[in-house]
């Protein structure tokens, strides 16, 4: 399951971001109510080779944003702020037909159910191949050999055959590997998997986890790797954006990130799991209430009202100004007032212990 | 007497019969869910019974609660014999006995509110002393799972998922029970909120000395939770130790691929531990493997033992057991393990799909042309 036989043209390491996302911001509206903005201000790049993470609680706006990018919001009830690039060029207000040429060859993405997103009535081998015939010069002969190279290259077993099954005839981890073939048919410069191994079992998510760290090391994709895991971030990404209701509160490299969280949110989330290689009967520290306990960002850290080092200034009322996301040392950047803090030496200081 | 288990299972299969046919359903093979389970769990102690999707987990729950009828076994509370109630004392047995689900919202009645879904297990099993003192005792459940009184009038679909799984243990512990079932109590909850109920749910334990029979498929939640861990393989127990030697010294190959492949939070760590990846998916239990069920992916394997002879579970360690014919050879490092692809090779790949909602669909049932079983 190598996908070393990428053309070299494929692994860009320039350096140079294919992904660059500023300011983007989501607004939901529905007549007769409230608009809901999802994302509010999202800002991240991604290199080739490099894999982002995205991370977070259920709503805070990670898919949304995944959508956002890829242009598969609807048009009607959806605003779209800010500006998103893919290789220097602007999605955001791009004509559908730009959007959709782009998608599947230039981008792609993987999503947490892949039932839902193969067609159960088609098999998968003419799925994997309407990619190919409609984004590559080929005649379906070669596009149906290559196919076959595909669902080889992902781990699928005796392809040949399963080209010719149905979604159902796969079992989760099969699909989910037919899934991330089709997004690999056309070499795509970026891939987003939302949730891609969510559904799975462990020991099926180890074997997906690895495919796509094979497939970042060999092919110099982008990765953009949406989860709720901290464990499949600490495996997996360069970089991770920690996002709440709608906004980053915290970005940092992989090893910072858990070595210092300095977000309370990043540090409660530590806390919380239970670790399989930790202390048996250490007791674990819940963050108060759920993710629906929040104020609005212009009303104040919309962490305020579950977080414990809280004070006055983190209301805009008292501080005159909302909490700004900031440099917070090389490579990191911070959005909060309080901030958990370490001793000097970062010999002795451990997530645990500092979180707690 | 206080010294025995307070639930004692043994030899306990269910087997789902598959139907197939246009006029008559006929019988085409059966479902080993749960194929030959012994456990024992003692009184005030927590059991955590892991295992991949469709391991038989929740059917093995479910049949000691007698929802599901055991094909063959015995389930044994505080010393009686489950199978041989019927009437009043089983409707007795099942008070004592009470379940935590999954999904919150799927098992509260989204047109009762707080009040009435906490009170109507203590009207009807006649408890509470009248309605002042039913009412008291909701008021001091609610109290204990850490929900203010004025979700009382508040209906399911107003709380958040930990919220719900708080009255759904509410709901649970009402007729104060002295086995709690949870299956997958946090799966569907966020992280953070899982801290809460697993918190919630020791706290409960010690203060009404509560016993509980924990089913989850994630290995770090039970380890937390449980003084001992079983795991399950293709409806069996293939290890079964106290939660920290199991951790130590994980001595079941599926043990240790499920370890290395839960991930750790931490950069350090994921990037220098083990990985033993496993070749394919999870065979049908309809149709397991011969010899060692885990030989279709078992980076040990040895011919041609693990093939055809069934290891039995054996003691290893103190309340260490295992089921494995290798296991002191790959505990001692005599053997070596075989990498995924040299696995799914010398096994001529066997992958067949597992956890199909359409049966008639299935490639599996598709694949099953002669009965396993005749009855
Ligand atoms: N079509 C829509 N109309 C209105 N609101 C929406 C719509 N889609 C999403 N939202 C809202 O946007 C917010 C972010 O949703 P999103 O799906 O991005 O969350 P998420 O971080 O992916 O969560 P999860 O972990 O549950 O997948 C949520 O509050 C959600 O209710
Ligand atoms: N009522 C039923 N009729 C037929 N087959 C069933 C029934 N209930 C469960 N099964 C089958 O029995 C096997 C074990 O199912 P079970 O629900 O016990 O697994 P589990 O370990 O709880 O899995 P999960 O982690 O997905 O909840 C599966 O193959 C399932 O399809
Ligand atoms: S800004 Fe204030 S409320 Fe928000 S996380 Fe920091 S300390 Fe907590
Ligand atoms: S008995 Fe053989 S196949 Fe089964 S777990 Fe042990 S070594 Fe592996
Ligand atoms: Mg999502
Ligand atoms: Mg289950």
């Amino acid at each position: 399951m190598i996908i070393e036989d990428l053309p070299p043209d494929a692994a860009d390491r320039s350096g140079r971001p294919v992904l660059e996302v500023d300011e983007l911001t989501v607004t939901f509206r529905r007549r007769g109510e409230q608009p809901t903005r999802a994302v509010d201000g999202v800002s991240f790049a991604v290199a080739p080779g490099e894999t982002v993470g995205l991370v977070g609680e259920s709503g805070c706006g990670k898919s949304v944003t995944s959508l956002a990018v890829m242009g598969l919001l609807p048009r009607r009830g959806v605003e779209v702020g800010g500006s998103v690039r893919l290789d220097g060029q602007e999605l955001v207000g791009a004509p559908d037909r730009t959007l959709r040429g782009l998608r599947g060859a230039d981008m792609a993405m993987v999503f947490q159910d892949p039932l839902s997103s193969l067609n159960p009535t088609v098999p998968i081998g003419t799925q994997v191949t309407e990619v190919l015939l409609e984004h590559r010069e080929l005649s379906r002969k070669d596009a149906t050999a290559q196919a076959t190279d595909l669902l080889d290259r992902v781990g699928i077993p005796d392809p040949a055959r399963r080209l010719k099954e149905y979604p159902h005839q796969l079992s989760g981890g099969m699909r989910q590997r037919a899934l991330i073939a089709m997004a690999l048919a056309c070499r795509p410069r970026l891939l987003i998997a939302d949730e891609p191994t969510t559904a799975l079992d462990v020991t099926i998510q180890a074997q997906i986890l690895e495919l796509l760290r094979e497939l970042v090391v060999d092919s110099g994709t982008a990765l953009v790797m949406i989860t709720h895991d901290l464990g499949v971030v600490a495996g997996l990404c360069d970089r991770v954006h920690v996002m709440y209701s709608g906004r980053i509160i915290e970005s940092a490299d992989r090893h910072e990130l858990f070595a210092r969280p300095r977000q309370p949110y990043t540090g409660g989330l530590l806390a919380s799991v239970p670790r399989l290689d930790g202390v048996r009967g250490a007791p674990l520290h819940p963050i108060r209430g759920s993710a629906r306990d929040v104020i609005p960002w212009a009303e104040g850290c919309a962490f305020a009202p579950r977080c414990d080092h809280a004070q006055d200034d983190c209301l805009t009322e008292v501080a005159g100004s909302t909490v700004p996301l900031e440099y917070d040392g090389p490579g990191r950047e911070l959005r909060c007032r309080h901030p958990l803090e370490y001793p000097r030496s970062p010999a002795g200081a451990t997530a645990a212990g500092a979180a707690r | 007497m206080t010294a025995d288990p307070l639930l004692r299972v043994e030899g306990l299969q269910v087997h789902f019969p598959i139907k197939r046919g246009v006029f008559v359903d006929r019988t085409v093979g059966h479902v080993r869910a749960v194929d030959g389970v012994d456990l024992a769990v003692d009184r005030g102690s927590t059991y955590g019974l892991v295992g991949e999707s469709g391991c038989g987990k929740s059917t093995l729950g479910r049949a000691v609660l007698r929802l599901v009828e055991p094909t063959a076994g015995q389930v044994w509370f505080d010393g009686t014999d489950v199978a041989s109630l019927s009437g009043e004392p089983l409707r007795r047995m099942r008070r004592r006995m009470q379940m935590v689900f999954q999904d919150p919202l799927g098992s509260l009645d989204p047109r009762q509110d707080v009040e009435s879904l906490l009170s109507e297990p203590l009207h009807a099993h006649g408890l509470g002393g009248g309605r002042a003192g039913i009412a008291e005792r909701v008021r001091t459940l609610l109290d204990a799972v850490g929900l203010p009184s004025a979700a009382l009038r508040r209906y399911p679909h107003e709380f958040s998922g930990g919220q719900r799984q708080r009255i759904g243990i509410a709901r649970a512990v009402a007729l104060e029970p002295d086995l709690l079932i949870a299956d997958e109590p946090v799966s569907a909850l966020d992280v953070s909120v899982q801290a809460q109920v697993l918190n919630l749910l020791e706290e409960l334990q010690e203060r009404l000395g509560l016993t509980y029979l924990v089913i989850a498929h994630d290995l770090a939640v039970v380890r937390h939770i449980s003084d001992v861990v079983g795991v399950m393989y293709l409806g069996s127990l293939v290890e079964q130790a106290p939660a920290d030697v199991l951790y130590e010294q994980p001595l079941h190959p599926y043990t240790r691929a499920l370890m290395s492949a839960v991930p750790v939070p931490d950069p350090v760590v994921e990037e220098n531990r083990e990985r033993i990846l496993l070749a394919g998916d999870l065979p049908s239990p309809a149709n397991p493997p011969s010899g060692c069920r885990f030989h279709t992916r078992c980076p040990w394997r040895q011919e041609t033992r693990c093939d055809d002879e069934a290891p039995v579970l054996r003691e290893l360690g103190t309340g260490h057991l295992v089921s494995c014919h290798w296991a002191e050879e790959i505990r001692d490092g005599v053997l070596t393990p075989r990498s995924a692809e040299e696995v799914a090779a010398t096994m001529g790949v066997s992958i067949r799909a597992t956890g199909v909602e359409n049966p008639e669909s299935d490639a599996l049932v598709q694949g099953l042309d002669a009965p396993i079983e005749r009855r």
